[in-house]
């Protein structure tokens, strides 16, 4: 009975975290705006005792401040730009975690017929094809990089385009604002999206093409940037998120009944076993 | 026009139930622009005095670059503040990014230039009434600019109110040097920026009439306290 209690004391005390440690992670606006964030980061707290403080910013300014040493980690979604932070030594490496979609975003009445297209490039070319009005995020976001990609897919030079193109150079919530009071076509993410609270007449148009699905993945700050860096919390962290506990909470997350994110990360040899 | 009634019944209810992370966010805006106030008068008002009794070559120059700098873009003094305090800058050691500390340095480089600028105004005019009166009686510089500080306290307070003004209403700086990190460095402007960015146009609006509402309460209170408008007393 001793050894019983005492072995329970053992198991309570390294079970719950003594202390709150705080770390910093850099991660996209859209993101921040999907809520998911809302229900990882007391779950993170509960589990690993770490606090997690949020830098919400675009993708461009979140790879610029793990380059800096400014955060611990980063969780973004623009593959070449985070293999490019790796390759450069500003992280130490690359683990995807989860992927959402990117949707099309118009009015109701879609003069440009994009609701009917069979792929993304279809729809894109619909919308160049009758100069509808379209609002791009233009500010070096994931979002932004993932749009130009797929305008070149479809073959349109925007950097040339006519007037019907307008670059805002926000943010996703403030771009679909522009939007909303343009009445203007956009892509988004499918998170913001459904968040959004400002839809006036616009409506989902398009989506389901493999293209436009969106990896996120986590990149821990390579620690030779300074002893103030957190690897060691970022690691932890990184456990976490890829943990069966994670998926189950990103899986889970439901938005008007649709569920936005998928877990994809490899998990490890100890965290399948728990499972 | 309905986001605006709705603005106001979210500002409402925010106040009613006296919301937690409101008046957490609330007291955050308070203590960063209040200290960042009592800085910028700090280094602004005795410089605005010896700018008033002092002559020297530069003199001109440096009040016209006051007056400059009362137009300093906000997003290009947090950049500034940013690079210099980013972990890779030169002044990364201190660890001070993303925490308050930056947003009150951000600001008081924002306002100074602007409260220097109006209490130079008001005290150069009161110097000119004073000027015979104080070197006749022999002071000192540092008498002077006391005398002309005491005396010239009431519209020092004005000067002090508007620079109050622009550090609570300020957006650009302390988004890029706090971060808006949730109850860290959140505050009523950041979180303003950040409803907005949702599309929660009602809670955005209901924020924004709570710090109005919050500006002018400091600014009655100031008054109150420093009994600028009763008779007796100015």
């Amino acid at each position: 009975m001793r050894i019983m209690s005492t072995v329970l004391a053992v198991a309570l005390a390294t079970a719950t975290p003594v202390l709150a440690e705080d770390m910093k992670m850099a991660v996209t606006t859209s993101f921040h705006n999907s809520g998911l964030a809302d229900v990882l980061l007391p779950e993170i707290k509960a589990d690993t005792g770490i606090d997690v403080q949020l830098l919400v910013v675009g993708t461009g300014q979140a790879l610029k401040l793990g380059a800096a040493g400014d955060v611990d980690a980063i969780l973004v979604h623009a593959r070449a730009a985070e293999e490019k932070s790796v390759a450069e030594g500003h992280a130490t490496h690359r683990r995807e975690i989860m992927y959402n979609d990117f949707v099309v975003i118009g009015p109701s009445d879609d003069p440009a017929g994009t609701a009917d297209s069979e792929t993304a490039a279809a729809a894109l070319q619909g919308i160049a094809g009758a100069q509808a009005p379209f609002v791009s995020r233009g500010d070096d976001s994931g979002t932004h990089k993932k749009e130009l990609s797929l305008w070149a897919a479809a073959g349109i030079d925007v950097a040339n385009a006519g007037d019907w193109y307008r670059a805002v150079g926000a943010g996703m919530g403030a771009a679909l604002n522009t939007a909303s009071g343009m009445n203007a076509y956009i892509l988004s993410d499918r998170a913001s999206w459904l968040n959004f609270g400002n839809k006036g007449d616009l409506g989902l148009l398009f989506a389901g093409d493999p293209v436009l699905f969106n990896q996120y993945a986590f990149l821990p700050v390579n620690p030779d940037k300074g002893d103030h860096i957190r690897n060691d919390l970022a690691m932890q962290l990184e456990e976490w998120l890829t943990s069966a506990r994670a998926a189950e909470l990103i899986n889970g997350y439901q938005v008007a009944g649709e569920q936005l994110f998928t877990f994809n990360a490899q998990m490890t040899d100890t965290a399948k076993a728990a499972e | 026009m309905t986001d605006l009634w709705a603005g106001f019944a979210e500002a409402a209810r925010l106040l009613i139930t006296l919301d937690p992370d409101l008046t957490a966010i609330a007291l955050r805006s308070l203590q960063v622009t209040l200290c960042a106030l009592v800085i910028a008068c700090a280094i602004a008002l005795p410089l605005a005095a010896f700018l008033s009794v002092k002559r020297f070559r530069w003199r001109r120059a440096v009040i016209a670059l006051l007056n400059a700098l009362m137009g300093l873009p906000p997003v290009v003094v947090g950049l500034v503040v940013y690079v210099l305090l980013s972990r890779s800058g030169p002044l990364g050691v201190l660890g001070l990014l993303f925490t308050p500390s930056a947003m009150i340095i951000a600001q008081v480089i924002i306002i100074v230039p602007l409260i220097a600028s109006v209490a130079h105004q008001s005290l150069r005019e009161l110097w000119a009434e004073y000027h015979d009166l104080l070197i006749s009686l022999n002071t000192t510089q540092c008498q002077r600019i006391v005398a002309l500080l005491w005396d010239g306290r009431r519209a020092l307070l004005t000067a002090a109110l508007a620079g109050f003004g622009r550090g609570i209403g300020e957006v650009g700086a302390i988004m890029i040097v706090g971060g808006n990190i949730d109850n860290v460095t959140r505050v009523m402007t950041t979180a303003i920026a950040l409803e907005t960015g949702k599309g929660n146009f009602a809670l955005a609006l209901g924020l924004g009439f709570v710090l109005i509402a919050l500006a002018i309460l400091v600014n009655l209170a100031i008054h109150w306290l420093s009994r600028t408008e009763t008779g007796r007393q100015w």
